[in-house]
């Protein structure tokens, strides 16, 4: 599951990504860039917690 | 992003050296300081150069030198004394300087937090106020507030990210690092989108930089000539961060490395943040220039003419995940002054403080300078850290001053500290120096002043 879940996460980042990319080189429109990006992030924020750990990383709080 | 300072499961070891079980390998820092660095600070300053005059050519080799040298700072002045010491700022500086003098750096710290905090509330502000036709505007006044229906935005979502940030922050900690490779993603797209917006897609269109230089005229003739030259995006690239180097903040995240090579770290946030998130930023208020004629840097509008909701979305998590950790600081800084006081009280008084900030949009406008005197209060205190580490016994002094004589101020080090920010402030607000250019020279002066201080005062103490 998580596994598939990562899967997914990534091709919902490449989706917020590379569709700008393919504005830039005349492929596609900016509407459809707008509704993919959307589309990506949508997916990105709900498969991404599935797999990715909480996080254990330095505490700055305080100093 | 970082852990919840208010888990009682969890030793945070604040008053003692972090033991090896608990170092962290340099992907945990890797992961932190790109999340850090590509936020909703980035929106606001990106455009900024552009609206300030910077060129195209000034600002991509500007900030690539600005932004290598921070990195530079990080790995060779901070990460070797972290490492060394394995201790927090705040406790090196208490052992150092004194209780009272670190609490009122701390307080200091926490004012300066909250208009951090402020800034980023009227970024996502910005953002939200977009779908409901509530406009971003910044007035004459420092102090003046921008149209009504925006005040009373910065105050809903002010109060919001407070309360959030009261009831502790690991939620928001976790969505800020789930965000963080998307929101790059985003920095990355929006620049991209903007080229195309502005024609921009060719190799000679890019390199001759039109897009730019005709964003700029447009903005020279309605605001006035101004200049950013390279030298002062070097500068502001390099010491922007000037408390979390110089002035060693950071010696708290890299007491866990586990080796010296986690300082290079901050690179991933500087060059994915600090370079492609600004001039993305940069550009997505360029290509606004040429498709509306409209100058105007408010972070919202310009991530929505770029990506849509998609943008809106990015702005306001941006803005949303840098100010809810900055209050949540802020607030255990007052609550150190404060100790009777809950911590959730002091981190409601601390975002109280920021949607205040906040209302008055011309600070978060001022963002270029504010960091720079940011970085010139705190910074210098570093300079004592690192004379300290270095020094002081090399020329036969003691080091850890306070502790060691039981003092609360250690008049050396607030000397030291108070009269390098004294003149730096000075030759920012009355003679209006570029704010980032006075951190260097104020550090240096601390450090010189402190070792000077600390020959002519320092009683002997049995070792």
């Amino acid at each position: 599951m998580k596994s598939l879940a990562k899967i997914i996460s990534y091709l919902a980042l490449a989706a917020s990504l590379v569709p700008s990319l393919l504005y830039f080189t005349g492929t596609i429109d900016h509407d459809a860039v707008k509704w993919t990006a959307l589309a990506g992030t949508i997916i990105w924020f709900i498969s991404t917690p599935i797999w990715a750990g909480q996080c254990e990383t330095a505490d700055t709080s305080a100093n | 992003m970082t852990t919840d300072n208010q888990s009682t499961q969890v030793n945070e070891y604040e008053r003692e050296p972090v033991p090896p079980k608990a170092h962290l390998g340099a992907g945990k820092f890797w992961g932190m300081y790109a999340g850090e660095h590509a936020a909703g600070t980035e929106f606001m300053i990106g455009p900024l150069f552009l609206a300030a005059g910077a060129s195209i050519q000034d600002l991509i080799f500007g900030l690539l030198l600005g932004n290598i040298l921070a990195v530079l700072t990080w790995r060779y002045l901070v990460t070797p004394i972290a490492i060394g010491k394995r201790l927090t700022l705040y406790y090196q500086l208490e052992r150092i300087a004194g209780g009272s003098l670190t609490k009122c750096y701390n307080v200091v710290n926490g004012v300066l937090f909250c208009f951090l905090a402020g800034a980023m509330i009227t970024v996502s502000a910005s953002a939200v106020g977009v779908p409901f036709n509530i406009h971003y505007t910044v007035p004459e006044a420092t102090f003046g507030f921008g149209a009504p229906s925006f005040t009373g935005l910065v105050v809903v979502v002010g109060v919001i990210i407070a309360v959030v940030a009261a009831a502790g922050y690991q939620a928001v900690a976790r969505v800020a690092n789930i965000a963080a490779p998307w929101m790059i993603a985003i920095f990355a797209a929006c620049g991209v989108v903007s080229l195309v917006q502005m024609e921009a897609t060719s190799f000679a269109a890019l390199s001759e930089g039109k897009y730019w230089s005709d964003a700029i005229a447009f903005v020279q003739e309605k605001e006035g000539v101004q200049a950013f030259p390279f030298w002062q995006i070097v500068a502001f690239a390099w010491l922007c961060n000037g408390a979390m180097h110089f002035g060693m903040a950071d010696l708290s995240i890299f007491r866990f490395a586990r080796s010296a090579s986690s300082g290079w770290a901050p690179s991933i946030g500087m060059f994915l943040g600090h370079y492609m998130g600004w001039i993305c930023a940069a550009l997505l208020l360029a290509a606004q220039i040429k498709l509306s004629q409209d100058h105007s840097a408010n972070p919202g509008a310009l991530a929505w003419g770029a990506l849509g909701w998609t943008g809106i979305i990015c702005v306001v998590i941006a803005g949303w995940t840098t100010a809810n950790p900055t209050i949540y600081r802020a607030g255990l800084a007052f609550q150190g002054v404060m100790p009777t006081c809950s911590r959730k009280t002091m981190t409601l008084v601390a975002g109280a403080v920021a949607t205040i900030a906040g209302a008055f949009p011309n600070l978060s406008a001022q963002l270029l300078g504010f960091v720079g005197t940011y970085g010139t209060i705190l910074g210098p205190m570093g300079a004592v850290v690192f004379v300290d580490y270095y020094l002081m016994k090399k020329i036969g002094l003691r080091d850890d001053y306070a502790v060691r004589v039981g003092s609360s101020v250690n008049l050396a080090a607030l000397v030291a500290w108070l009269l390098p920010v004294s003149i730096g402030l000075y030759l920012i607000f009355a003679k209006g120096i570029f704010a980032a250019y006075a951190v260097i020279p104020a550090w240096l002066a601390c450090g010189v002043i402190y070792l000077a201080l600390s020959k002519l005062t320092q009683k002997p103490v049995p070792a």
